[in-house]
């Protein structure tokens, strides 16, 4: 696997996480502790959208009663103090993933990144951002690589550069049981690839790619690599200097942080010649009634007023994750993935999507049920104060390919304890019979 | 269980939803109109093409084909076997509001089981917004195949 330790500071004992730590750890997030239906709630719905600990929500308020200011702008001494939490935030965050502070750029979401990306691209191949820039340009012929097991996010941005540009769009396709067909991806990536933008980990599957064996191919090729990390980085250690990456997206919604704020990694020599998305006050040096020059990276990209108090909040999120211990939270979710999916499997008429209990898969497990559509899982679960996934999961592509249109997906974090996965099993196993298929 | 759960998969509905009525797209016959209409909900997949044919004012058939959760199968097949009666085209449509108006309600309207029949069975979706969509597809899927018929 290519993913390795950050280098943050353990947990004095190191001991692996255990349910009483979870517990402890539950009582951190007020959310939690709430009544759904009348029944205790059990959140398993942390891949679409995390919760928050209450030092997370206080560091908004915080903000907002003691720092409220625009950042880069004025001499003030509240502007100050805000720009301060904005920046060292983003230092926050820059340790977090191994880069350095200069290579993160904030977003509104991943979603945002990707097209922050592509149409940045986009302004490079109609000859924006001049010379620097032309490596980012694409024209006919060009191909740009995905995966069959795309989020629409990591899908639809690069159909639509494919189409404005004239460039070819190609994907890697999975096997039946989800993986890629990495001696496809072979000549499918090829010297006319300029960029391969591809998932870390399957936000359906629960697979982990392999993202040593597609960065170098694409290096190979002198394409760009793009890693969707908003299933692995809130819940594995993962380091952008090691992985070798040349831009990462992540939500901080998903790790614990609030929403309305987002990442973008990119190597500091890329994001600076690169042409700006969007456009206006605070990216720029020199504006005449004729055009105008632009600060360099991050700053080039975050045109306008900015999201600073979600930005303070997602560096307590990430501290929170440091302090708990990116390695112990890996270690724990994949133990409530092994165990969700070797339940799942034992339950007559479940079939699991992607790999099966013993390989490799981050805490999080969609399946179907034979007979009952997802929908009227999710609705019965619910009635249990289970809250799961039901739908495509922004995958229509991947479903088709597994003959599905929907399925329920439940996923873990690392306040989530085996009971809970223990109690979900058992309620999936009443589905069947409480739909009256045999 | 909850009561809201029991209430929302009645037994008619979980019968209807496995064996269903109206299934498989019909012909029209010499001297009768047809119309169509294509449902997609995005959100979940649910999704139908559902055909009205027509004799003169009188609704001679409905058939259609489908794939989504039981409440939406379930709401076509009731639909289908309540329009078998030979209803007019005012009666059709009078009908689809009534049901409407029940599953917009969020449980304040009462269902009239001697105007509805078996969709009255369908009152306790009104408790769940989220899926109203489900069960009215089928039913706005008639609506627009028989101004589609005209
Ligand atoms: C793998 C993956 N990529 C991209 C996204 C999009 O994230 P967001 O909606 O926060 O932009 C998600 C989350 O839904 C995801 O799971």
């Amino acid at each position: 696997m290519s993913v390795v330790s950050t280098p943050t500071t353990l947990k004095p004992a190191d001991l692996a996480i255990d349910n009483q730590e979870v517990r402890r750890i539950r009582n951190d997030f007020p959310i939690l502790s709430q009544q759904v239906n009348d029944r205790e709630l059990v959140y398993l719905d942390s891949g679409a959208t995390s919760q928050n600990p209450l030092s997370v929500i206080e560091a908004e308020q915080e903000f907002y009663e003691q720092r409220n200011a625009a950042v880069h702008r004025g001499a003030h001494t509240l502007a100050v103090a805000a720009t301060d939490v904005y920046e060292d935030a983003r230092e926050t965050v820059a340790r977090f993933v191994g880069a350095a502070s200069n290579e993160i750029v904030w977003t509104a979401n991943a979603t945002e990144g990707l097209n922050l990306l592509t149409y940045s691209f986009s302004n490079a191949s109609a000859g924006r951002g001049g010379e620097p820039a032309r490596r980012f340009a694409l024209n006919p012929g060009d191909e740009i690589v995905v995966t069959e097991l795309e989020h629409h996010a990591n899908l639809i941005p690069w159909q639509e550069l494919a189409f404005r540009t004239g460039a070819v769009l190609r994907y890697i396709p999975v096997d039946d049981d989800g993986g890629l067909k990495m001696d496809e991806a072979a000549s499918i990536i090829n010297p006319a690839t300029k960029i391969v933008s591809f998932t870390h980990a399957s936000n359906v599957l629960g697979s982990i790619t392999p993202v040593a064996e597609l960065t170098e191919l694409a290096h190979k090729h002198g394409a760009l690599v793009v890693l969707d990390g908003c299933q692995s980085v809130p819940h594995m250690p993962v380091d952008v200097k090691v992985l070798d990456v040349d831009f990462l997206v992540f939500s901080g919604h998903k790790m614990l942080g609030p929403t309305g704020i987002g990442v973008l990694y990119g190597k500091a020599e890329l994001l600076d010649s690169m042409p700006p998305f969007l456009t206006g006050g605070s990216m720029i040096t020199k504006v005449t009634m004729d055009g105008a020059e632009y600060l360099p990276s991050p700053t080039r990209f975050e045109a306008g007023t900015q999201q600073v108090s979600q930005a303070a909040a997602l560096a307590v999120a990430v501290n929170y994750l440091v302090e708990t211990g990116m390695e112990r939270v890996a270690d724990w979710e994949a133990q409530l993935g092994q165990r969700l999916v070797s339940g799942l499997q034992q339950i007559n008429g479940i079939s699991v999507l992607g790999p099966p209990a013993g390989i490799e898969r981050i805490g999080l497990a969609a399946f179907d049920v034979d007979g009952v559509h997802a929908h009227d899982v999710g609705q019965f679960l619910d009635d249990r104060g289970i809250a799961v996934r039901v739908g495509h999961h922004c995958a229509q592509p991947l479903h088709r390919r597994l003959g599905l249109t929907a399925s329920t997906r439940a996923s873990t974090y690392l306040y989530n304890t085996t009971d809970d996965v223990d109690f979900l099993l058992e309620a999936v196993a009443g589905v069947r019979p409480f739909f009256g298929v045999k | 269980m909850s009561a809201e759960l029991q209430q929302l998969y009645q037994q008619i509905i979980l019968d209807h939803s496995k064996s269903r009525h109206g299934e498989g797209l019909k012909e029209a016959a010499e001297g009768t109109v047809a119309g169509q209409s294509h449902q997609y909900n995005p959100t979940c997949g649910d999704e139908i093409t559902l055909r009205v044919i027509r004799n003169g004012d009188t609704i001679a058939a409905v058939s259609w084909e489908g794939d989504g959760c039981s409440i939406s199968m379930a709401a076509a097949s009731v639909l289908t076997d309540m329009v078998g009666d030979g209803l007019s085209q005012t009666e059709l449509l009078g009908l689809i509001d009534n049901f409407r108006e029940v599953l917009r309600s969020r449980g304040t309207v009462e269902a009239d089981e001697e105007v509805l029949g078996d969709a009255a069975a369908f009152s306790g979706v009104s408790r769940y917004p989220a899926r109203v969509k489900c069960a009215m597809l089928a039913w706005v899927a008639a609506e627009e195949a028989m101004l589609a018929s005209r």
